[in-house]
């Protein structure tokens, strides 16, 4: 791991490639759990009331069910999609890099 | 299970002669009156048969066991879906199975919040930890922390956190096993210490992390087993109508319709926020979960392990809900599970929440019992025990690694300690964390520990993780900068528990109101004293160690995103 081979990924356009696409979706996915998440909390202790609407007139289940199944579902497919994105497209890319300092 | 069971003869004979009598507590993950139940047969069966079967892995892992990268990381040999279930099986505590359960049997829509916030940290760990961890590493978090500054005062907090995290945690787990036990199998409370405290240095000093790990799958197996079937078995009953289970659980609870939105739980924004705060980012800040990224080969496996453990938590969270609504509708309506009173005119009546045998933390355990019959509430008691067993067990291994890796390798030998001293550095420490658990599980068998985990979770977030963050991300980050902004966030996070309402209010016995701290959670102020100290003295830094410092972050940069160079626990 001589300082050269770190100059020659440096200046690589695949690794600024690389960083570039897996910093934005990372920086995306993480946002959205964030905002999920967050907006979640907000709206139990704000929106008491909207959670605890009925979906149905005649039935119990309220809204608030679906909503923190829909939380807990969408940190799986968030994970998801960064796992099918970095295994395929990141990790070609990653390869491809360590490749070339060879 | 014939002949564990018979084997079980003398241990539980002398156990139910000692459990005479019952008393009352009110601690921790199992608050609430709790009485020792009679001898429970097909229960500690099955939980001795757990034993022998974990025993005779730890046999197989010693004999695998022989460098440090074997002890500290399973020689880097796990792959992905396994680490996942470790992973699992490391983060499900007994207290978030029976915790959680418990919650939804009361309040209904109130346990979902917890359960939510406790998974939504696993994505960010993903996002941004778990492959950067894996490409800079070998066997502590420490490792990725003091990469490019100085090693004795880095070394030094990391361990400081890390031992912390470590300390409260176990306390929680060591108070709410013994009672748990107790109630369980009628054994004790310090016996089941010593039982517990046992098995823990067993499974650690010779089996190391390939034990601790197979622990961990095998109970995260047993559990997502055990609470699928019981999901199921209430599914069945309303036919596969969750509308039909909310509507006969609102018909029996006494707070009716309340149980299905938010009640009192999140009660401002500040409080909620704070709590957020610290469920997520304290899950990226356990060093017991981060260790567990050094035992997969490479940075893809390392990711992978993270989308399956969300796989398994957040089906067990859902799991957990439908169990807590299912005790509802099974357990409010049978006396049998309660503590009742007969009055004059022979009328049974008990309160469908505060007499219930155990607590209201029991109401899966009772469940178990009336959708399974007493075999099933062997089952679940031993996987409850086991449960117990696989987080001391990996919480131990953190806090000895901590000891002989970042303490003893790294600051009092600098660097020059060979494999065979740090592997035996490390085993002692795990007998001597095992001891003081169990005297510490003993100290505190009469305190209110419940504050302890989201203790343990604020000190996470406030000093473990941001210094780990912006020792990846932040080139300007300096030893003086992570030093004093780390202890800054710890001594914050600890002084505003002491200060707030559970501990000043409900743990030391002053006035209610009088807290000089109005929020339960810290983590929204402790992470921001942290983060700001970080940077301001960061960049107050001028120093020429600080700019070499940054200068070496370049290279730090590489290996982290592309796993140049690291070899890492895998190598040998």
């Amino acid at each position: 791991m001589e300082p050269a081979s770190y100059a020659q990924i440096r200046n690589n356009p695949k690794f600024t490639e690389l960083v570039r696409q897996r910093g934005a979706l990372a920086r995306n996915l993480s946002l959205a759990m964030l905002v999920i998440y967050f907006g979640f909390i907000l709206l139990v202790a704000f929106a008491k009331g909207f959670l605890g609407t009925p979906i149905s007139a005649a039935g119990v289940t309220t809204i608030g069910i679906p909503i923190g199944l829909f939380v807990i579902v969408s940190a799986f497919v968030l994970t998801g999609i960064y796992v099918a994105k970095a295994n395929t497209t990141f990790d070609e890319l990653n390869s491809q890099i360590l490749k070339d300092v060879k | 299970m014939r002949a564990p069971l018979r084997n079980a003869g003398g241990l539980g004979a002398s156990a139910a002669l000692l459990a005479v009598g019952g008393s009352a507590w009110a601690a921790g993950a199992l608050d609430g009156p709790a009485t020792t139940q009679a001898t429970n047969w097909s229960a500690i069966g099955m939980f001795l048969a757990f034993v022998v079967f974990t025993l005779a892995i730890t046999k197989w892992a010693a004999s695998k066991t022989k460098s440090a990268a074997d002890f500290y990381a399973a020689g880097g040999g796990i792959t992905g879906f396994q680490n996942g279930l470790a992973i699992a099986g490391d983060y499900m505590s007994a207290a978030s199975f029976l915790g959680i359960s418990g919650l939804v049997f009361v309040s209904g829509f109130d346990g979902l919040i917890y359960s939510v916030g406790w998974l939504v940290g696993w994505p960010i760990v993903l996002f941004l930890i778990a492959e950067r961890l894996r490409n800079l590493g070998k066997f502590t978090f420490a490792d990725v922390a003091s990469y490019r500054l100085q090693q004795t005062p880095i070394r030094l907090l990391s361990a400081i956190g890390t031992l912390t995290v470590v300390a409260f945690y176990l306390i929680a787990q060591m108070v709410g096993a013994g009672k748990l036990i107790q109630l369980l199998f009628g054994l004790p409370y310090l016996w089941a210490l010593i039982i517990v405290g046992a098995l823990m240095i067993a499974y650690v000093t010779f089996g190391g992390m390939l034990a601790t790990t197979w622990v961990q799958i095998i109970k995260a197996c047993m559990l997502l087993a055990g609470a699928s079937f019981m999901a199921f078995m209430v599914l069945w009953h309303f036919s596969f109508s969750p509308e039909s289970m909310f509507r006969a659980a609102t018909e029996i609870n006494p707070k009716g319709l309340a149980i299905m939105s938010p009640g009192s739980l999140v009660t401002d924004p500040i409080s909620a926020i704070s709590l957020g705060l610290a469920l997520m980012f304290g899950t990226a800040g356990l060093p017991h979960i981060l260790m567990r990224f050094f035992t997969v080969s490479d940075a893809k496996a390392a990711r992978k392990s993270v989308f399956y453990a969300t796989g398994f938590i957040g089906y067990f969270y859902i799991l957990t809900f439908i169990i807590g609504f299912g005790a509802i509708t099974f357990v409010m309506t049978n006396p049998a599970f309660y503590n009742t009173v007969v009055g004059a005119d022979g009328a049974i009546t008990f309160d469908k929440v505060k007499d219930l045998i155990g607590g209201t933390n029991m109401a899966a355990i009772h469940l178990s019992e009336a959708v399974g019959g007493n075999l099933f509430l062997g089952f679940i008691s031993a996987v409850a025990f086991a449960t117990i067993l696989a987080v001391v067990a990996g919480l131990t291994l953190a806090g000895a690694s901590a000891v002989s890796h970042d303490l003893y390798a790294s600051v009092f030998a600098k660097g020059r300690a060979n494999d065979v001293d740090e592997i035996r550095v490390s085993k002692i420490a795990t007998v001597c964390l095992g001891i003081l658990a169990i005297y510490l599980g003993y100290v505190f068998e009469q305190q209110n520990v419940a504050f302890m985990v989201g203790l343990a979770f604020a000190i996470a977030a406030s000093c473990n993780f941001p210094v780990l963050l912006m020792s990846m991300f932040w080139k300007g980050l300096t030893t003086k900068g992570a030093l004093i902004g780390g202890l800054l966030g710890l001594i914050s996070a600890v002084t505003l528990v002491v200060l707030g309402p559970t501990v000043w209010e409900k743990t030391l016995g002053n006035p209610a109101g009088s807290a000089p701290f109005h929020y339960d959670n810290p983590a929204l102020f402790s992470m921001t004293i942290a983060f700001v100290g970080i940077w301001l003295f960061s960049v107050l830094d001028r120093s020429q160690t600080a700019r070499n410092e940054s200068a070496a972050y370049e290279a730090q940069y590489i290996r982290s995103e592309t796993g140049l160079g690291a070899a890492g626990a895998s190598a040998h």
